[in-house]
């Protein structure tokens, strides 16, 4: 076997893997401090690809094109919680499981409406050059889209552990009742819970943009989401990136070594064999948090 | 109707003391879930600074809705105050949001404790003190907290879901304690616990009232160790207040002894099938 094959695979999959958590970090951000499943991930993703894409070309600045990607993402994070999710809180979670469902298919539909259907390119201010570690060979793109992503889950870790205001997140995913008797606003955390998923998926979206190209199709990286967070558990940061990185990974190597004897296709499912694995073994992932009951 | 009428005599009547200012007043409280489900009829009852108010009655008798109507987490559960008014030091309180109600000075602790599980004790109570600007201020509130609790502190570090029932409603009452309340209302406190530890809890709640001038509101099926510390107390049924009084009137209180100690005039314990035959002969409630 090659070791230096692999280990570009290797290497290719933890940044892979690291672009996967960033867009799980919005998952779970929602899921953590709200309870809802949003299945409109992958569109929370593409929309503000799409609007960098746009924008950067538009304006020639790539830099604004992100800046008005994140930017609208807040906005329209905070207006969606406004006008959809708040009056479905205390309802059932599927209601909003469905809510976010339907959401889905309205972005998929609407965009390309506004905007073509056409790929748009979206280029960081980087250059082509591969960057050469040793032995490695890398892209750019995915160099700075694993560094964005790191940062991005240090900040969010961090604050969950030490800031107030995350603890208060935590708390309200507990028991919304009993924090909002703490004199925890939870409308308000709620929809600060959806804007900072705003933020991550407009990283993501911009990230995984300008690797792959923008259209409608860039929806389907949320797909990964699911066995991201299923492997590392649903309500954990930690738990996403471990996620991401095994999902990587694993595409990466299934990639390399059993798609040249099938004839490829392998990538696409590796993550799910392992994700219905990992709900047989440890349904609340590696990291995720276990029910707690006490006798 | 008043308090007390049907009962036979009255304990007390409200006019012929002096009108003690009281922090927390309901007057005539209907509230109803789901809009047409009525479940307060009519609920006066006023909780006096300084002591505790005790707030007696039978599963489903009202009690709960009462405490989450004053807090203003009943919106949360789809039920609402459609008449009467609350007042908590003189400012109505009806029909504002539980975060609103725990801003001016009031805290809730919880029927069945209701930590945050998934948190550390610790965070337990950052969070409670979540209305607190200054961090140095939620410190010294952590360690108010733990003076009053100290196996608290023993297990600062550890996840509240896994601490014993009586550590978690200690954490409850500390959590509430946080935001420095003037009124705190206790639902069941005793709920599930040992004899021993609901008496330590007791003892600690009119401890704090004593000493951090504050007025509590104390829901509670255990009659007999409440009106022990409480000044006054309510009784409910069927979502109205039946009886009222000083603590010890209403320990002496015929009825009050025959429902809610279990006993008769001979002092012999009754059987609960006994006493509610009982009830349905004298249908005291009309």
């Amino acid at each position: 076997m090659d070791l230096g094959f692999t280990f570009l695979l290797v290497a290719n999959g933890i940044l892979i893997g690291l672009m996967y958590a960033l867009i799980a970090l919005g998952f779970v951000l929602v899921y953590k401090a709200t309870d809802a499943i949003n299945f409109a991930q992958g569109e929370f993703v593409m929309a503000p690809g799409i609007v960098a894409a746009v924008v950067a070309g538009a304006a020639n600045s790539f830099w604004l094109g992100a800046a008005v990607a994140v930017a609208a993402m807040i906005g329209f994070s905070f207006l969606l919680e406004r006008t959809v999710l708040r009056p479905l809180l205390g309802r059932p979670v599927i209601a909003v499981i469905m809510a976010t469902i339907g959401l889905a298919a309205i972005l998929r539909g609407t965009l390309p409406m506004l905007f073509g259907t056409s790929p748009l390119p979206l280029a960081l201010p980087l250059g082509d050059e591969p960057i050469e570690v040793g032995s490695l060979t890398l892209q750019p793109a995915q160099v700075a889209g694993a560094a964005v992503a790191l940062s991005a889950l240090v900040i969010f870790t961090w604050f969950f552990r030490s800031n107030r205001g995350g603890v208060a997140m935590r708390a309200m995913a507990d028991d919304q009742q009993a924090a909002s008797a703490m004199g925890v606003n939870v409308t308000r955390y709620f929809a600060f819970a959806w804007a900072m998923a705003g933020v991550v998926s407009a990283l993501g979206g911009v990230m995984w943009g300008a690797m792959l190209g923008v259209d409608v199709q860039l929806a389907l990286v949320g797909l990964k989401v699911f066995p991201v967070v299923i492997l590392g558990g649903l309500d954990s940061i930690g738990g996403a990136v471990l996620g991401g990185l095994i999902v990587g990974v694993v595409e990466n190597l299934a990639a390399g070594y059993i798609d040249p004897l099938v004839g490829g296709g392998t990538k696409d499912f590796a993550p799910y064999v392992l994700m219905v694995a990992a709900l047989l073994i440890r349904p609340y992932g590696m990291f995720g948090t276990r029910r707690i009951e006490r006798v | 109707m008043t308090a007390g009428s049907i009962a036979g005599p009255t304990l007390v009547r409200r006019d012929d003391a002096a009108p003690a200012p009281s922090v927390l007043s309901l007057n005539n409280v209907d509230v109803v879930y789901d809009r047409v489900i009525l479940v307060l009829k009519g609920v006066s009852l006023a909780v006096r600074p300084g002591a505790i108010t005790a707030l007696l009655g039978a599963n489903g008798a009202g009690k709960s809705t009462t405490l989450k109507a004053i807090s203003g987490v009943l919106a949360s559960e789809r039920g609402e105050v459609t008449k009467g008014t609350i007042l908590f030091e003189g400012q109505r309180i009806d029909g504002r949001r539980a975060h609103e109600v725990t801003r001016l000075g009031l805290a809730q602790v919880f029927e069945g404790r209701r930590v945050f599980e998934h948190l550390t004790c610790e965070e337990n109570l950052v969070a409670g003190g979540h209305l607190i600007a200054d961090a140095k201020a939620v410190r010294e509130g952590i360690e108010r907290s733990y003076h009053y609790f100290p196996r608290l502190k023993e297990r600062r570090r550890q996840l509240a879901g896994y601490l014993s029932g009586g550590e978690q409603q200690m954490l409850a009452i500390g959590r509430a304690l946080m935001s420095r309340p003037r009124l705190m209302l206790l639902d069941e406190p005793s709920l599930g616990l040992a004899p021993m530890l609901v008496e330590e809890i007791f003892g600690i709640v009119s401890d704090l009232v004593a000493r951090e001038r504050l007025a509590a509101l104390l829901v509670e099926q255990n009659a007999a160790a409440t009106l022990t510390i409480a000044e006054h107390g309510y009784v409910m049924e069927n979502g109205r207040v039946v009886l009222e009084g000083p603590a010890d009137a209403l320990r002496e209180n015929p009825d009050v002894k025959e429902f809610y100690l279990g006993l008769n005039e001979i002092g012999a314990r009754k059987s609960y099938r006994d006493v509610k035959h009982y009830r349905r002969r004298k249908r005291w409630l009309s």
